[in-house]
């Protein structure tokens, strides 16, 4: 079984080495190793409970939150292992931006919603926040639905709009990394198909990675694809070749819909 | 006659015997729900008929004048009604920071195991029957408080004006502060335990994305858990306030019962329901009967109009949030 890949083109940003990752005594994530390649979309695909979010999460430390979580291994950001309990996390968050399942918006005005993620890290001016807010909603592509509307609640836009705000918010702080946990899982089809439009538009300047369920959608949108089976990571590579000619016989019958 | 009659008839009966349940079901909730109306509306009525002589007799200046003197008859509510607002507005400064922070510490930071075992703690003090914190008040906590903290206090503040004030007097112990600082230790447990209930109501997705942007736990518990739950705080917070207003057994331990408004915190003073709780027992029949009765219809009125401004400022919460 080959458990790691490392990709083939390009920049790794983020390199996993033989990470494991316990909820408790329950092994969620054993012997992970991969690279992340940088200003590419990697997706994760699996059944439910192989692990993809669970591997997602590890890259923001956000199992941090969770007493009785922990992961063990590496995974290198910038030549320092994000693992270290001597990394500071929020530093991390901030460059490693994460959109969830379900539109989270912040309780605030839609101009809040991203201005105040950004003032954490940065003294802006007015004019530059206001600046830095549009720029934002531009590249989430929801500009034009809310410049009108800015001072209004954030819960006041539709679920495929909260979605794209949310995404706008994440790289309005300008991470490195984004990371999308079934983002459109929650949303109708063309809502999807906004938010597909805008991964492929962001991808230029971000590195993503996404977790779906939706095996279209990985194929659609990603360059990489990894395939997770019971925390492991059993294939893992170009998204064309490991939909076309799978490597591994689990890989196969998951995307021929034999399982799962 | 055939059979399928025989079964529609069956069916009526059922139909009307269903109906019948319904609305003898209905009725007797309804009932139920009236008699809480009634005796609310009875009690309401009883008092402003016995207050009646004395609002007759002095006017509406009974609510501001400042006398309470039984053998000349000449009776004004001001004094209980400051010492009731006074000790209120301390045990909250006290008790909100305070079950702000016991309620953050229980949802965000607190180890797992340790969870349980402090909740429950809150739970049973605020079980714990008032009596037993007059009891300590007046007791054990009145001398170390007089001994250790007041003349402290006073040095502390020295001659800042204003604060001085507040400060000044002998520290004999039971007083207004102290009536305050024991009704805070009676409020926090409602009060936190409330603010961490709805503190529990925060999606942990909605958290993640605040702490996804790099916020430390204190950027998230003010800018996300806060305003999120604002209403069920602001509501808390009002619970606790009106447990502080009406607290009757606890107050009269420690307040020292002297009917006067002085400046300072340190000196004794009364609340409307310690006044009611010390001479109801031996009040003559006429004014003074009457004068406690209007009393009590002024904390009725007093804790009314607490509730109606936190529904307001609930509504107001609610329409700002835009949902």
């Amino acid at each position: 079984m080959s458990t790691s890949q490392t990709t083939a083109d390009g920049e790794s940003i983020l390199s996993i080495r033989d990470l494991n990752f316990y909820y408790g005594a329950f092994r969620g994530l054993t012997n992970v190793s991969m690279d992340i390649a940088k200003s590419r979309v990697t997706a994760f695909i699996g059944p439910s409970g192989c692990g993809k979010s669970t591997l997602l999460r590890t890259f923001n430390r956000m199992y941090d939150l969770y007493p009785g979580q922990r992961a063990e291994g590496q995974i290198n950001f910038h030549g320092k292992n994000l693992l270290d309990k001597k990394q500071d996390v929020n530093l991390v968050r901030a460059k490693i931006g994460m959109v969830f399942q379900k539109p989270t918006p912040f309780p605030m005005t839609i101009y809040e919603n991203i201005a105040f993620g950004v003032r954490l890290y940065e003294k802006l001016a007015k004019s530059e926040m206001d600046d830095r807010v549009e720029w934002a909603l531009r590249k989430a592509a929801i500009w034009e639905e809310t410049k009108n509307k800015l001072q209004q609640s954030g819960l006041s836009l539709s679920g495929g709009q909260q979605q794209r705000l949310c995404i706008a918010r994440t790289i309005a702080v300008k991470p490195e990394i984004v990371l999308l946990d079934e983002p459109t899982s929650a949303l109708d089809p063309i809502s999807t198909a906004k938010i597909e439009e805008l991964i492929n538009e962001l991808k230029n300047e971000y590195t993503i990675a996404i977790v779906t369920h939706n095996m279209q959608q990985a194929a659609r949108i990603s360059d990489f694809t990894a395939f997770m089976y019971l925390g492991e990571l059993i294939e893992f590579g170009n998204t064309d070749k490991l939909f076309v000619k799978p490597t591994q016989k689990q890989t196969e019958d998951y995307i021929t819909g034999r399982f799962g | 006659m055939s059979e399928a009659t025989h079964t529609v008839d069956l069916h009526a009966a059922q139909v009307r015997k269903f109906k019948l349940q319904d609305m003898f079901f209905h009725q007797v909730t309804m009932v139920f729900a009236f008699i809480v109306l009634a005796a609310l509306v009875g009690i309401l009525i009883s008092l402003a008929i016995e207050a009646m002589p004395v609002f007759r007799e002095f006017g509406p200046a009974f609510l501001w004048t400042n006398v309470w003197n039984v053998p000349e008859d000449q009776y004004g509510a001001l004094s209980a009604i400051y010492g009731t607002v006074v000790t209120s507005i301390i045990a909250l400064v006290i008790a909100v920071p305070v079950s702000f922070g016991i309620a953050l510490f229980l949802t965000e930071t607190c180890p797992a195991w340790l969870r349980r075992p402090l909740g429950t703690a809150i739970e049973l003090l605020a079980g714990v029957p008032s009596i037993i914190y007059g009891i300590w008040g007046l007791f054990v906590f009145a001398p170390l408080f007089a001994e250790h903290v007041q003349p402290y206090l006073q040095e502390l503040v020295g001659d800042t004006p204003i604060i001085s004030g507040w400060f000044a007097g002998p520290p004999i112990g039971v007083g207004i502060l102290t009536a305050g600082i024991v009704l805070s230790l009676m409020v926090i447990p409602f009060v936190a335990s409330v603010m961490r209930d709805v503190f529990e109501t925060v999606p942990p997705q909605l958290k993640e994305s605040a702490y996804g942007v790099g916020c430390t736990t204190w950027e998230v518990v003010t800018n996300i858990v806060l305003p999120y739950t604002r209403v069920g705080v602001i509501g808390g917070i009002m619970l606790g306030l009106g447990r502080a207003l009406g607290e009757t057994m606890a107050v009269t331990f420690v307040i020292g019962n002297a009917n006067r408004i002085v400046g300072s915190l340190f000196a004794p003073g009364t609340s409307i329901a310690s006044t009611l709780a010390n001479e109801f027992g031996e009040a003559d029949p006429g004014l003074h009967i009457s004068s406690l009765f209007a009393l009590g219809l002024v904390l009725f009125i007093i804790t009314f109009i607490v509730l109606a401004i936190s529904q307001w400022l609930i509504k107001r919460g609610i329409a700002k949030q835009g949902i």
